[in-house]
């Protein structure tokens, strides 16, 4: 037995199973085609790549505070945790369940514990189906009355697709460590030049899409510390709280996304926003401790529940 | 890629009730290893799948120091690696039949 | 008639040449060149200032940039050759001859010049090795030292990088010789005074703050599982066992990972305030969690490490500081106190032979020894008792009496492969091969396999205090020497014999559990924890920041 307790555990530093362990209540997961099923990818061998016996997510269903959830986990240190062709199939296959099981007293929320780069290489057409069937699956999830929410705090962020998908959810729970972006640092340095984004500049990175950055802009609805717990608590806050989706929430959504456009659009970096914004001390929001950060009160339009 | 299989024979059978567990990722210098309590007692089974071609010899002396020293009948591990040193597979494996070694 | 005070005249004409480029003590950046070109003379044997940290970078350039048809065939006696001017000097002819005793990364340039002949070698030292012959007969003509700030009177004031001045200074001001000081700024009035204006001739204001290499700076996110094995079997198997409160810490990832895991792991143990109380130790990030969760009474410091001045001044209990509050450190002080105040080195090597001589000697590459060899040593002067070392010297004997004297724990951690799989445990070492490539009478050793008590691997612990034999210690070796050629060569059947004796002790026998070896353990998993835990007073170098 690991001397850390589960949900005692640093998110970031935890693997897809040890943050499945500390989130749910104890003892309640059960695994769907566990790795002894051995469900992995049909593709890698040709590129002489090993794979994984869950293909880099582990899917099951679980209790959160007694509720019946289902839950995804991506393995971000495999393949960066990237979308193949059998991960993203058992991810689309437990939201479609959801959506199925909705009014049969089926999990009150899909908890997707997301660390991806978006779209597997190797796998690519698969993948990037996989990632369209996924955003397909979460709205009809959510319009059946589904609450999926987004935890976001590990090594590859979410990105590519993976960032598309978390923009889909319900809530986005999110720590200092967690981005959240479509294109990687690296290609937009390759396409538009070092001078518009060094991709070097880790603390460029993190202010543009950081966690920090979302949680503050409303890219983000909580921003939580690096352990386990923390995560848990707002997943259970947030869960009981989703909005409904309607095409309402969709307007409301793009009214929210030109406002702040707006009212930030000629921002070339975070803290020029946060000055603009009115917030106190703007250069050193990446340098606060947590505790500070959690204290900051979040600009006029960040809240919202137009997602 | 390589994938080959190490069989043993075990003085004892691998205490604990559990029936599967799993550790390690497959990641550069890394390992993820699926335990399974599928063997007669006697038995043990090492199956590798390793991206890093040429170290058959080591792997063989890697897990059969392993079936030595800790006898683990009945259980069958899977491996997939991506050019984990000596070590880290031996203590992939030890944590892997620590695991399997809980009472349920 | 003879003469017995030539060393004063000549001091007092070269004073008088160089009157015309200085303004009482002090020379223009200008001058600087001309200064040296007038108190210099063929053959002197200088030391230009500069270890593995702090460099008088700008006196060395302008050294670098002399009229070599003046000055030539100058012996350098010094401790760092690390930067190019160093190396610039044997290039152009200004040097010939070398005694020095860490190169870090001219490593590979220095075994070139000398392969070229570029370079007359005089010997590789350890620091205070050569700080001693200062003293005898490598004493230095000219010291050309980096202070933090002057006054007018010449008045230095080192700050947190006094490091190696004091020393020389001491040698080459008492045995008329000239001391130049590059320093960052002149000023009025100084915060503390380290080396006394009557020591110093000349101080030049530099054009830029002298460097400082931040060598001792380790991110918690590079810390591996193995090496967290491998620090929880040292502070149970050795920390533990022998009780060591006074100690210090080699460079490398495997003590990065034993500092972050006392207040997790050691705290566990219950082992607060029963070891590593004192250190000698350069002020170590990684050691922040430990000292901030209360368990490190005092910590003497050779030099300093970017970054660190603030935590160090608001932690004056822990640390030594100066009235002005800074940190004040001294190499030769502190090495002395690792020498004969600690009972215990522990540290990390590349490579080690069968009979447990470990080295970072690679072919093609001459790094110097720093102080390691002094810090991994057993000293044979020591005479006061304490519990760890009476226990380490009873169990290197096999009858105990009155007359068996103490012991110091001198443990290297050795992953068994290195990168690319190469094997860290030899039959032979690659510094044997390059002492006959470059004709040097000694083979560079790092540490002798005789100081050595104690071998961690990622397998066990090899307790060589334990061993009766060339031939016991060859297989306890091979014991922890895990599946490399060494390792695979082993005896069986002596390696059980030897694990049975508890000369062998492998991870199960610490009773550790290998579940418990994961990065979760780590009091900090990166720099900005570090940060966190210091309250914010730890301030990271740049190359550092990665948030």
């Amino acid at each position: 037995m690991s001397i850390v307790q589960p949900h005692e555990a640093h998110w970031f530093e935890a693997s897809a199973r040890e943050r499945i362990a500390g989130l749910l209540d104890p003892d309640s997961f059960t695994e769907f085609l566990d790795p002894s099923q051995r469900a992995m990818s049909p593709h890698l061998a040709q590129f002489n790549l090993t794979g994984a016996f869950d293909d880099g997510l582990v899917v099951g269903s679980g209790r959160l505070k007694g509720e019946v959830v289902f839950v995804a986990a991506q393995e971000g240190r495999f393949l960066g945790g990237a979308f193949g062709e059998i991960h993203g199939g058992k991810l689309v296959g437990l939201l479609r369940a959801a959506r199925d099981l909705a009014s049969k007293n089926g999990p009150r929320g899909v908890l997707l514990l997301l660390d991806t780069g978006g779209v597997r290489l190797q796998e690519a057409n698969a993948g990037e189906l996989s990632i369209s069937e996924t955003i397909h699956a979460i709205i009809e999830a959510r319009l059946a009355g589904v609450a999926v929410v987004a935890l976001i705090g590990g090594r590859a962020g979410a990105f590519g697709g993976g960032g598309i998908v978390t923009a889909c959810c319900s809530r986005i729970i999110v720590s200092q460590h967690a981005r959240i972006g479509v294109s990687g640092p690296e290609v937009i340095e390759t396409n538009k030049g070092v001078e518009e984004f060094d991709s070097k500049d880790r603390g460029l990175v993190w202010r543009i899409t950081g966690g920090r950055t979302r949680a503050l802009l409303g890219g983000a609805d909580r921003y939580v510390r690096d352990r386990i717990k923390d995560f848990r608590a707002a997943a259970i806050d947030l869960m009981a709280n989703a909005p409904p989706f309607s095409a309402a929430t969709l307007a409301a959504e793009q009214q929210r996304l030109a406002d702040r456009l707006q009212r930030y659009g000629e921002c070339r970096d975070a803290p020029e926003i946060w000055r603009k914004a009115g917030i106190f001390e703007p250069d050193r929001i990446a340098d606060i401790s947590d505790d500070a950060f959690l204290a900051v009160p979040r600009p006029a339009g960040a809240s919202h529940d137009a997602r | 890629m390589e994938q080959f299989q190490v069989r043993g024979t075990a003085t004892r059978r691998a205490p604990g009730s559990r029936r599967q567990a799993i550790i390690g990722v497959n990641a550069s210098g890394n390992l993820e290893v699926l335990i399974e309590r599928v063997l007669p007692d006697n038995e043990c089974l090492v199956e590798v799948a390793t991206a890093i071609t040429g170290f058959r010899d080591l792997w063989e002396a890697v897990i059969t120091e392993f079936f030595e020293r800790s006898s683990p009948g009945g259980l069958r591990f899977s491996i997939n690696d991506t050019g984990a040193r000596p070590e880290t597979v031996t203590l992939r494996l030890m944590q892997g039949l620590r695991i399997m070694e809980d009472e349920q | 008639m003879a003469q017995w005070q030539k060393q004063r005249s000549e001091r007092q004409s070269r004073l008088e040449a160089a009157s015309k480029y200085s303004d009482g003590k002090l020379v223009s950046a200008e001058n600087t060149k001309a200064l040296l070109e007038a108190v210099i003379r063929p053959g002197d044997r200088v030391c230009l200032e500069g270890d593995n940290q702090k460099q008088a970078d700008f006196l060395a350039e302008a050294l670098a940039s002399v009229d070599k048809s003046r000055i030539h065939d100058l012996h350098i006696v010094q401790s760092g050759i690390v930067l190019q001017a160093h190396l610039d000097l044997f290039e152009r002819g200004i040097a010939r001859r070398l005694d020095f005793s860490y190169s870090g990364p001219q490593g590979e340039a220095i075994a070139r010049a000398l392969a070229a002949g570029r370079i007359q070698l005089g010997a590789v030292h350890t620091y205070i090795e050569l700080f001693a012959r200062y003293f005898m007969d490598l004493t230095p003509h000219i010291a050309l030292v980096a202070a933090v700030e002057a006054d007018g009177a010449g008045n230095l004031f080192t700050g947190p990088n006094t490091e190696d001045t004091p020393t020389i200074v001491e040698a080459t001001a008492f045995k008329s010789g000239i001391v130049v000081a590059q320093v960052n700024k002149v000023v009025e009035k100084l915060p503390r005074v380290d080396i006394p204006g009557d020591q110093v001739d000349f101080v030049v204001e530099a054009d830029r703050p002298f460097y400082v290499e931040p060598l001792f700076t380790r991110d918690p996110a590079s810390v591996t599982e193995e090496q967290i094995l491998m620090a929880m079997m040292a502070i149970k198997g050795i920390y533990a066992k022998y009780g060591v409160r006074l100690l210090n810490h080699g460079i490398g990832f495997p003590t990065a990972a034993i500092e972050l895991i006392l207040p997790t792991y050691g705290e566990r143990l219950g082992l607060k305030g029963k070891v590593a109380t004192h250190f000698a130790l350069n002020p170590h990030p990684t050691l922040i969690p430990a000292i901030e969760s209360g368990w490190v009474e005092q910590i003497h410091c050779f030099g300093s490490e970017v970054g660190m001045d603030v935590y160090v001044q608001e932690r004056s209990d822990v640390y030594f500081t100066g009235h002005d509050g800074s940190l004040r450190s001294n190499r030769m002080m502190c090495q002395n106190a690792g020498l004969y105040a600690c009972d215990m080195f522990i540290g990390s090597t590349l490579q080690i032979d069968l009979a447990g001589n470990s080295s970072t000697f690679t072919s093609g590459r001459i790094a110097g020894f720093g102080g390691a060899p002094n810090m991994g040593s057993d000293v044979h002067g020591r005479r006061h008792p304490s519990t760890p070392w009476l226990t380490a010297g009873r169990e290197a004997t096999g009858n105990p009496t009155t007359l068996t004297r103490g012991r110091k724990l001198v443990v290297q951690m050795v992953e068994t492969f290195g990168e690319k799989m190469v094997p860290s445990f030899v039959e032979k070492l690659d510094s044997l091969a390059m002492a006959e490539e470059l004709k040097l009478e000694l083979a560079p050793v790092m540490i002798y396999g005789d100081d050595v008590s104690h071998v961690v691997t990622e397998g066990g612990i090899a307790n060589l205090l334990l061993c009766r034999s060339a031939d016991e210690r060859e297989q306890a070796i091979r014991g922890v020497a895990g599946f490399t050629p060494v390792g695979r060569g082993g005896d069986r059947k002596a390696v059980e014999a030897l694990r049975w004796r508890g000369v062998i002790q492998r991870p199960e026998d610490l009773g550790i559990d290998p579940l418990a070896a994961t990065r979760q353990l780590l009091a900090a998993h990166s720099i900005q924890d570090l940060v966190t835990w210091s309250g914010g007073l730890y301030h990271p170098p740049s190359k550092f920041r990665n948030w």
